[in-house]
Formats: C-alpha cells, structure tokens, sequence
C-alpha cells in the first residue's frame, strides 16, 4: 500500500468523521481552532491596549521596533518545550498553561507592533481635530486612532493567527491534545505504518491554515472605516512555526 | 505526555558540566543547523532570482508568482512537513523542501521592489553607454537593488533559522535535536533545552549581523544615501 492509499484507508476508519470521538478529525479541528483563538483573544487583550497607549503618547517606539525582530529569532518549538518542562517541574499542570502561555508570547510580537505602527502613522490631522471638538485623549485613542488603524492591527492578527494555527501543530509533541497536530505526531511514532495518518494530519492542517487566512482576508476587507480609502498595508513578519 | 513526567524537578536549570561534556555533539549540531539553514537560502534565492527576471518581463507572471508564493508561505511547518515524509522520508529533502519554499515570498517580493525602484535616469544612461540588456541586469540593476534584497534575505534567514529547530521533530538534527531530547531522555534534561533555543537565538542575530555587515560592504553607496 503506498501513502496515498494508506491516507485513504485511514480516512475511513471509524470515528474519522466525528465530532466528538477524539480519533475524528472535526473534533480536531475545533480542539486546534479553539487553542488558536484563545491564545489570539489573550495576546490581543494584553498587546492591543498597551500598544495603543503607548502610540498614542509617542512612546515605546524602541520596543515597537524590535518585537518582531525579537519574536522572529525565538524558536517557537523551543519554547513550547520549555514551558512544559517548567510547569512538569513546578507541578502545574502541563495539558493546558505551558502551550497557551508559549503562544501568546508568540502572539504578542505582531499584534503589539502592528498596533503601534498603525497608529503611529496616521494623519496627524484627524487627532487633532478630535482634540479641537473637545474629545479627551482617551476617546481619541478609542474613537479615532483604534479604528483607523484597525486594517493593520488585524494585518498583525493575521500573521500572530497564522502562527498559532501553525505551533498549536507542534504543541502536540507535549499536549495530549494538540490539536490536528496529533495525527502527525501520533504518525511519526509509528514510522512507515503511519505514513497514511501523517499524510492525512499534514493536509488537514494546511486546509485549516488556509481556511484561516481566507476568513482573515475578509475581516481586513471589512474592516476599514467608512468613507475612508486606506492603501491595503500589510505588514509581514514571520514564517513562525 | 505523562512518561515525562517523572522525575522532572531532579536536574538543576542549567549544568556546565553538561555543555563541557557534550561539546563535540553541540558543534556537530551547530554544523547541521548552519548546513539545513545555507541549503535552504541558496535554494530559495536562485529560485527566486529565476522568478523575479520573470516577473521583471510580464506583469501577470509577477502576481502569479506573488500569490503562489503566499500560499505556500501561509502552510504550517509540521503541516508541510508532514506532506513530504510519504514521499522523501526522514530526510534533509523534506526538511529543507518547506524551509525553502518559505523564503520565497520575502526574497521574490524584495528582488522585485529593489529593481523597480532603480531610477528610469539610471537605466537610461546605461543604456544609452550600450549595455546590453543582460548587462543592465546584472552590473547595474541587480547591484543597486542589494541593500533591499540583503534586506529580505536578513529576514529570510533569521525566521529560516528558528524554523530549523522543528525539523527535530522528523528526527533531523540542528540544534532543535537538544530541545526535544531535553524532554526526551528518562530524567528530563533543562540544559539541553536551554542550549538548543540559546543557540538557535545566537546564531539568529549572529547571521543576520553578518548579513547586515556584508551589505555595508557590498553596498556602501546605500549608506551615503541613507539607505537602511
């Protein structure tokens, strides 16, 4: 049998198609998209606010900068493995916190610059209009510099998402989850016998990652402020995991 | 998964010892992740040097490319990984097959913009000293686009070379070789954690300093113009 058919055959084992039962590839999916959408909401809660704060008062631009040069450079592999072995050594338990908490650190790095970078390059016009009607600095930041910059806060999203989707993969080395990831993991353990399941886990993954991206692509398109025409700035960072 | 579990508090954080007695398999390491991360730059830069003189003729070659590129570069590692083991095995192919293919949006899209912005006056008057067009290419296009694409090639190099460190998972070796076996012996071993994402983060900003520098020397007119 060669892997394409072994691929097959292992499509059609039972429970494959279930929801529920975690040999289904559907209950996969929504284990891997629901670690990924966790760690996004925690990263984007923690670096979304900060940034804006900091962009809005001109400072931090030093760390703006160098995030995602930072970022980049962390081996995302690396760092999953070293916060599990923490929490085993320090008894936390190690299914949920040291792979979430190894991807909001992943996350935080494009979600924070992009933050900055979108704010700080807007016209300075539109703040200081919104200052000469009366707004405060707070509305300022959360009615005028949050929605304009927006498209690219979510180019950053984007790129942090696409990271998460990828690395929840390889959490499945320490994570009795894990995600799609699972079946490649659970395949590699089996040598040439698992050919089939690698083969089948590897292309779920990209549809998932692809899927992803396509639904992010609409988000941008939606999400540009009415009556505003922005030049589509997407900001690339990194090929992460 | 729970067979690691034991024994986990035993070893302190970080032994020396450790590093002194497993310094030729550090080495040996270090050579592996630097051969898998040079394989997949050469790779991907003829690739895209091949692309990008296409792309410089027709206009819908360029976006076809552009977005090929992107869709490969949006497939996850283990992902695409996982796609290749079938077919090449544990191998260095399909490690350096995805890590390849990954650079390739950055190089393309930095080639490309750093020889569109090459001024018409320029092209002009080499033309007009009767370069041919192969010669415009290479002794005046190409050079004076280096500083963008020493630029795509710096990023190129530092995301290549953290993503190297997955390849362990096919058994591959590069410095991702001590992250996992650092869970992987019976007591679990911080140390070799510790060194494999270490290094992996020196050699990172070791590699792209080099870059940066080669392009200074390359390139010193860019830094006149105040070029970063």
């Amino acid at each position: 049998m060669n892997a394409v058919e072994q691929a097959l055959d292992w499509l059609g084992r039972p429970g494959r198609w279930s929801w529920t039962d975690p040999a289904g590839i559907p209950y996969r999916t929504v284990e891997h998209l629901g670690f990924s959408v966790l760690s996004l909401l925690v990263a984007a809660a923690l670096a979304v606010p900060s940034a804006l704060l900091l962009a809005h008062f001109r400072r931090g631009a030093f760390l703006a900068s160098s995030a995602v040069n930072i970022g980049r450079a962390i081996p995302s592999f690396g760092l999953i493995i070293l916060f599990w072995y923490l929490a085993s050594r320090w008894g936390v338990g190690t299914s949920f916190w040291p792979l979430l908490l190894a991807l909001v650190a992943l996350a935080l790095p494009p979600l924070f610059s992009n933050t900055y970078a979108g704010v700080v390059s807007l016209e300075p016009d539109a703040v200081d209009a919104a200052r000469g009607i009366g707004h405060t600095e707070r509305q300022i930041m959360l009615r005028i510099e949050l929605p304009l910059a927006l498209p690219v806060v979510l180019a950053g999203a984007r790129v942090a998402f696409l990271q998460l989707v990828a690395t929840v993969a390889i959490g499945a080395i320490v994570n009795d989850g894990g995600g799609l990831g699972r079946f490649i993991v659970d395949g590699f353990a089996q040598g040439a016998g698992g050919y089939g399941e690698i083969l089948a886990g590897g292309l779920a993954v990209i549809v998932l990652a692809l899927a992803c991206e396509g639904v992010f692509a609409l988000l941008e398109r939606f999400a540009v402020p009415r009556g505003l025409i922005l030049s589509r700035r997407t900001t690339l960072t990194t090929r992460p995991a | 998964m729970s067979e690691y579990l034991l024994a986990a508090g035993d070893r302190p954080l970080f032994e020396w010892r450790w590093v002194e007695r497993n310094a030729d398999q550090i080495v040996q390491r270090l050579g592996e992740h630097l051969a898998l991360t040079a394989a997949a730059l050469a790779i991907g830069l003829v690739v895209s040097l091949a692309l990008a003189v296409l792309s410089l003729r027709w206009r819908w070659f360029y976006a076809v490319a552009l977005g090929t590129a992107g869709a490969l570069y949006v497939i996850p590692s283990l992902g695409a990984f996982a796609l290749l083991v079938p077919f090449f095995g544990l191998s260095f192919t399909t490690a350096v097959i995805p890590l390849a293919t990954y650079t390739l949006l950055i190089l393309l899209r930095n080639i490309v913009t750093g020889i569109q912005q090459v001024p018409e006056e320029v092209r002009e008057a080499a033309i007009g000293m009767g370069f041919t067009r192969v010669r415009l290419l290479l002794q005046v296009e190409f050079p004076l686009a280096l500083p963008v694409v020493v630029a795509g090639l710096r990023v190129a190099a530092v995301t290549t070379i953290g993503l190297v460190t997955v390849t362990a998972m096919l058994g591959m070796g590069g410095l991702g070789f001590f992250i996992r076996q650092g869970i992987q012996t019976t007591t679990p071993n911080p140390t070799a954690i510790i060194v494999g994402i270490g290094l992996s983060i020196v050699l990172a900003v070791l590699v792209d300093a080099l870059l940066w520098l080669s392009e200074r020397a390359l390139a010193p007119w860019a830094r006149k113009a105040g070029r970063a």
